[in-house]
């Protein structure tokens, strides 16, 4: 029932397809025996790759001998559970006549606690307890024996009104002084988890406060919680940033007395967490000082790097604060001046100066810069040093020793940059 | 209501101590406690110049289609030492083209010969030994069969030969590896302090491992950082000279 005889074209045109429509057939035609054809169906219609489940690995059936007898009887049992003779009938399979040995299969499942029972010289010797009565003590270890120390359950059956807690003191204490007094010797129960831990009522009932505050919180104490932590994760990130900076700013720092440490650590400190400065002439002076030092705290981190990376890292430090226009500048110098982009024989040296080299060619831009802008400043306004453009700037150059005091340095270093026409 | 607490400084000193192994202990702990000393032990790294590259060579008359030129992909030392007092290994991962395209190239000279046709990028992976550095470090080289400069007859007599310089630094060398090594024609080490007890190392034992008698030794570049230190100090000074006029004009506006 071909297309191609309606088309008239030849049958045998591609051997593969017919196979493809012979397969199909073939396929469903077979039904693997075992399984229902709808079952075998859920499987796709096809056999599973690999077996899921190594059949000799199922327990088989115990094929007892033919020649057994097995005969099931009504029969009566005894269990040991029990504290009474009570005698009751069940089903038993019973093998050639014999019926089953060994205990209700059942009793092995009806445990107890051990409570401790201690006698009245006990009591009088170990125990005694303003706030409890022996009375008491006595109840309460009886509700412990019926209950299996289902504490919850004993208070509510307590005849005092006694919290949870109180109940739990009184009888891990007395649980412990027993063990202890009973003990031959203090080093034989120290092992015990009783008197290795003692309970502690007062952190129990703090710990249960607090769980119950945590439970229930409403929703909007949830979001408080949470945006609170992760104030304080940020903080926390923060503070091990500046650090990593301060530390790397003191290895690179000359300052060898402890006094000259001190005074560095301070404005440091001062100046990298918050945008506010507090000392105008410092402040400037650290920005380019910490990405330089981070980047060489961030380079000893490291347990092995090339020269050149560390070049490339030291160098984006340098230039972290200039904008793209600038650092295409740096480099177009550079090329004037037939120096290669990058040293073709990196070694400590020629990187250190490469490095300087750069550095001393932003100062120069800036310093061009500040030129031009000055130039056309005088020419145009009154001197009011605010409206610079170099502000940014500004926390590169270490040459400056005019800053007036009035402009804020805590501005965006990138954002100016587009704005000026150089 | 939340009580959060942040902690104090300890918990940075425990931060930065947990990344140290045992060796290094030493230096990590004199970094955060006595910060006078960070300066000696600071500048204490030792840093392998290196110089690595690939150089090839036509074959002239007995290259065929697919293998017409024999090229060599090598790590050596700057000046040609043997670096496997530093080195363990060195992985050439090759064009998936070739069978085997991870070589794996055990001891000096490390480096690896092929034939083939195309150009491509190699990565190369050095393994160091296990008290050196137990990263690894990753460098990429192109291969190139075809001069970019001479454009001309093929010669079987000359290679294109294309070779990077470069420094494997260590910033913080253990000790074991300081003892072994500070005396290496193939390791710069600065000059020690002399409060710095090195335990004593066996000698290296004098296994040929160095490249100087290399085959190909005559092609191999002499990289001089006299050429660049002139240029640079020269730049430098250009640029000074700039910036001295340029302030000398700024004041002249303030003024």
């Amino acid at each position: 029932m071909d297309a191609k005889d309606i088309l008239g074209l030849p049958k045998i045109s591609l051997p593969v397809s017919q196979e493809k429509k012979s397969r199909p057939q073939k396929d469903s035609q077979r039904k693997p025996d075992g399984i229902s054809r709808e079952v075998y169906a859920l499987t796709g219609g096809v056999a599973p790759l690999m077996p899921s489940i190594d059949v000799n690995q199922l327990k088989k059936r115990q094929q007892q001998p033919e020649n057994e007898k097995i005969t099931w009887e009504w029969l009566s049992f005894t269990n040991s559970a029990r504290k009474d003779d009570l005698k009751l009938y069940h089903w038993v399979r019973v093998v050639n006549g014999t019926p089953p040995s060994g205990d209700y299969s059942f009793a092995k499942y009806n445990k107890y606690v051990d409570v401790i029972k201690y006698t009245d010289e006990e009591y009088e010797k170990h125990l005694t307890d303003p706030s409890w009565t022996k009375e008491e003590t006595d109840q309460l270890f009886d509700l412990c024996e019926r209950f299996d120390l289902r504490f919850v359950v004993i208070a509510d059956r307590f005849p005092s009104t006694r919290s949870v807690e109180e109940l739990k003191n009184r009888y891990y204490s007395v649980s412990r002084a027993i063990l202890i007094a009973r003990a031959p010797s203090p080093a034989d129960v120290s092992g015990h988890p009783l008197v290795k831990e003692p309970y502690n009522i007062s952190q129990e009932i703090d710990r249960k406060r607090a769980l119950s505050m945590v439970l229930s919180q409403t929703k909007q104490q949830e979001r408080k919680d949470a945006e609170i932590l992760s104030e304080a994760k940020k903080i926390m990130e923060s503070r091990m940033a500046a650090k990593a900076a301060q530390d790397a700013e003191l290895a690179v720092t000359s300052n060898t007395s402890p006094e000259g440490m001190e005074k560095t650590t301070a404005p440091v400190e001062t100046a990298s967490p918050s945008n506010i400065q507090a000392t105008s002439g410092v402040a400037p002076l650290m920005s380019m000082a910490d990405n330089a030092a981070a980047a060489a705290a961030s380079l000893r981190m490291l347990r092995v790097y090339l020269r050149t990376y560390a070049l490339d890292q030291m160098v984006q430090a340098a230039s972290s604060s200039a904008g793209l226009r600038t650092i295409k500048r740096v480099e177009q110098f550079l090329q004037e001046l037939k120096v290669n982009l990058k040293p073709k024989v990196p070694t400590k040296a020629v990187c250190a100066e490469h490095l300087e080299l750069r550095k001393e060619i932003l100062t120069l831009l800036n310093l061009q810069k500040l030129l031009q802008s000055k130039e056309e400043g005088s020419s145009h306004r009154e001197g009011s040093y605010t409206e610079t453009p170099d502000t940014p700037k500004r926390g590169i150059d270490q040459d400056r020793s005019f800053i007036p005091d009035s402009v804020s340095f805590g501005e965006r270093v990138g954002k100016r940059d587009q704005k000026r026409k150089w | 209501m939340a009580r959060v607490s942040i902690p104090t400084d300890q918990n940075d000193a425990a931060v930065e101590q947990s990344d140290s192994t045992p060796p290094h202990q030493m230096i990590e702990i004199e970094d955060e406690e006595n910060k006078s000393s960070t300066k000696k032990i600071k500048d204490l790294e030792i840093c392998v110049p290196i110089a690595y590259g690939t150089i090839s060579f036509w074959l002239g008359k007995k290259a065929t289609e697919t293998q017409s030129h024999m090229w060599t992909v090598y790590v050596r030392g700057a000046t040609n030492e043997d670096l496997s007092a530093v080195i363990k290994k060195v992985v050439f991962q090759l064009h998936p083209s070739f069978s085997n395209a991870m070589r794996v190239v055990e001891s000096p000279p490390f480096e690896l010969t092929e034939r083939g046709w195309g150009e491509f990028e190699i990565a190369i992976s050095i393994f160091f030994h296990n008290d050196v550095c137990e990263k690894q470090l990753d460098l990429f080289h192109p291969l190139k069969l075809y001069s970019e400069v001479e454009h001309g007859p093929l010669s079987t007599k000359k290679p294109v030969i294309v070779e990077s310089y470069d420094e494997i630094v260590f910033p913080n060398p253990s000790d074991k590896f300081l003892a072994r090594v500070h005396n290496h024609p193939s390791v710069i080490v600065p000059r020690l302090p002399l409060t710095l007890n090195l335990p004593h190392a066996p000698m290296e034992d004098t296994r040929r491992g160095d490249t100087k008698d290399h085959p190909h030794g005559q092609w191999f570049n002499r990289f001089s950082e006299a050429d660049e230190l002139l240029k640079l100090a020269e730049a430098r000074q250009q640029v000074q000279n700039h910036i001295v006029k340029l302030k000398r004009r700024l004041s002249m506006l303030e003024g």
